[in-house]
């Protein structure tokens, strides 16, 4: 049967990862080629890396690095930031990644979803979405999770889905970086509405947040993390084997 | 040399990369006077069944392609390119495929468990059905990386691996010197390297 994914995120900006507390107070971790060759012989099932660059220049040395990347790294890659037309999802895909992740630019133009998928195929297509309880109310938040945009999350996820996309990262902004476990109840609803791959992402502090995921939610297909991976606070291999421990299916 | 075939389909960023990063040397091409040079052949895709059997007659490629495995070349497809080794595919209407191994390709929809979900995305163990050079370098077990909504059935004795998602899902498929793979070695990490290893050193069937 099909394994549990472990994904690492590496947040890039300027060619250099990042990794923001939630999305704040950025400080600098590794190089992103080093970093990725050592999770994809660490155990790391996929990569995703986000490009937080705002300018040109700092694009420019995103792709550089991404293909510089992809060429010595043989698991599935995932690339998204500042993906906004069909022009940019072939960009980041002749540079090596396998699938893109879709956010901001989904919001603005959920057609680019569509057109997305009938042009590269539902598996090459993401979405991510950055969700915060406001008012009780889970709503989706753009701009990195600056703006609220006044949707609720889990009609917008379906939306999308429903359009195209062939997987879904989840990333609760009430959990991130708070290091107390991902958001069960909001993954929860997300996995009962669609019937593509989800992804959690947001709260991984430890290993025992990635078991009671997975055991909480069976449908759940990966856990993303960033910081409790760069830091070495969690050893992929060393949380897989705790999985299977636990009798969850992982790639060992 | 391998010849990766160019006809205009999916992305081969990886497949280039997974041969270089092996150390075998690889050409991108859709040239037939190349392609009989080369001393083995890779059929990747990503796409839709209709559209890539499509531009493979229309460029010719299809009759490059079997007259080549009719000559004992090793030719591996990938994905898609496995798919398109089959006689037919019901992806959306009916199409011929090149027609090397027999079998056919189906959906997993209103196949499969309809709780699992479609497509099969992720890394999958292998049982293997029996042995191949191609399973030179790896075990029993390993895990390869999958992105697929159809899978082959009824390949007969060519069934060489599959997976387990609900139903027995054709994984490695081999006929002396036609082989594929469903799953994508070039993002199976060091186990899918190594089937593309024992893929390089296998001669022409004579």
């Amino acid at each position: 049967m099909i394994t549990k994914r472990i994904i690492p995120c590496l947040d890039v900006r300027d060619g250099r990862v990042v990794k923001g507390v939630n999305f704040e107070g950025i400080n600098d971790v590794n190089d992103p080629a080093t970093l990725a060759k050592y999770y994809s012989e660490n155990g790391a099932d996929e990569l995703v890396f986000y490009d937080i660059t705002a300018s040109h220049e700092g694009r420019r040395l995103f792709t550089d690095i991404l293909t510089k990347v992809a060429q010595n790294v043989f698991i599935p890659l995932t690339v998204g930031g500042g993906i906004n037309t069909i022009e940019d999802f072939d960009r980041v895909l002749k540079c090596g990644a396998d699938k893109v992740s879709v956010n901001s630019g989904a919001i603005k133009n959920p057609s680019l979803i569509t057109e997305a998928a009938k042009k590269y195929g539902n598996q090459c297509v993401v979405i991510s979405a950055d969700v915060k309880r406001v008012d009780g109310v889970f709503t989706v938040f753009s701009k990195g999770g600056r703006e609220n945009t006044g949707m609720e999350a889990i009609s917008w996820i379906k939306r999308c889905v429903d359009m195209g996309a062939g997987e879904v990262v989840v990333n609760s902004i009430d959990t991130d970086g708070v290091k107390n476990g991902f958001d069960i109840e909001l993954l929860k609803l997300v996995c009962e509405a669609v019937n593509v791959p989800v992804i959690a992402s947001g709260g991984a502090g430890s290993t025992e947040h990635f078991v009671k995921l997975f055991k909480e939610i069976p449908e759940m297909s990966a856990g993303l993390a960033a910081s409790v991976f760069h830091f070495g606070e969690i050893k992929i291999n060393e949380l897989k084997k705790e999985l299977k421990n636990n009798g969850i299916k992982a790639r060992i | 040399m391998i010849a990766i075939i160019d006809y205009g389909i999916g992305n081969l960023f990886s497949v280039v990369s997974s041969f270089k990063y092996i150390g075998a040397d690889a050409i991108v091409t859709s040239d037939p006077e190349k392609i009989k040079e080369c001393d083995r052949i890779l059929l990747p895709g990503v796409g839709a069944f209709e559209d890539a059997a499509k531009k493979l007659r229309e460029t010719g490629l299809d009759k490059v392609i079997i007259k080549e495995a009719k000559a004992g070349k090793p030719i591996l497809g990938i994905c898609l390119g496995m798919q398109m080794l089959f006689e037919k595919s019901y992806e959306y209407g009916e199409h011929n495929g090149l027609g090397l191994l027999k079998g056919r390709v189906i959906g997993m929809q209103g196949v499969i468990d309809e709780k699992l979900q479609i497509p099969h995305i992720g890394y999958n163990d292998l049982i293997f059905k029996k042995n191949h050079p191609l399973l030179k370098y790896i075990n029993e077990g390993d895990f390869v990386y999958f992105v697929h909504s159809y899978y082959a059935v009824d390949c007969d004795d060519s069934l060489v691996a599959y997976a387990e998602y609900d139903k027995d899902i054709t994984a490695i498929v081999a006929k002396d010197n036609v082989m594929g793979c469903q799953f994508h070695p070039e993002k199976s990490g060091e186990v899918g390297l190594n089937i593309l290893r024992a893929f390089c050193e296998m001669e022409t069937v004579k």
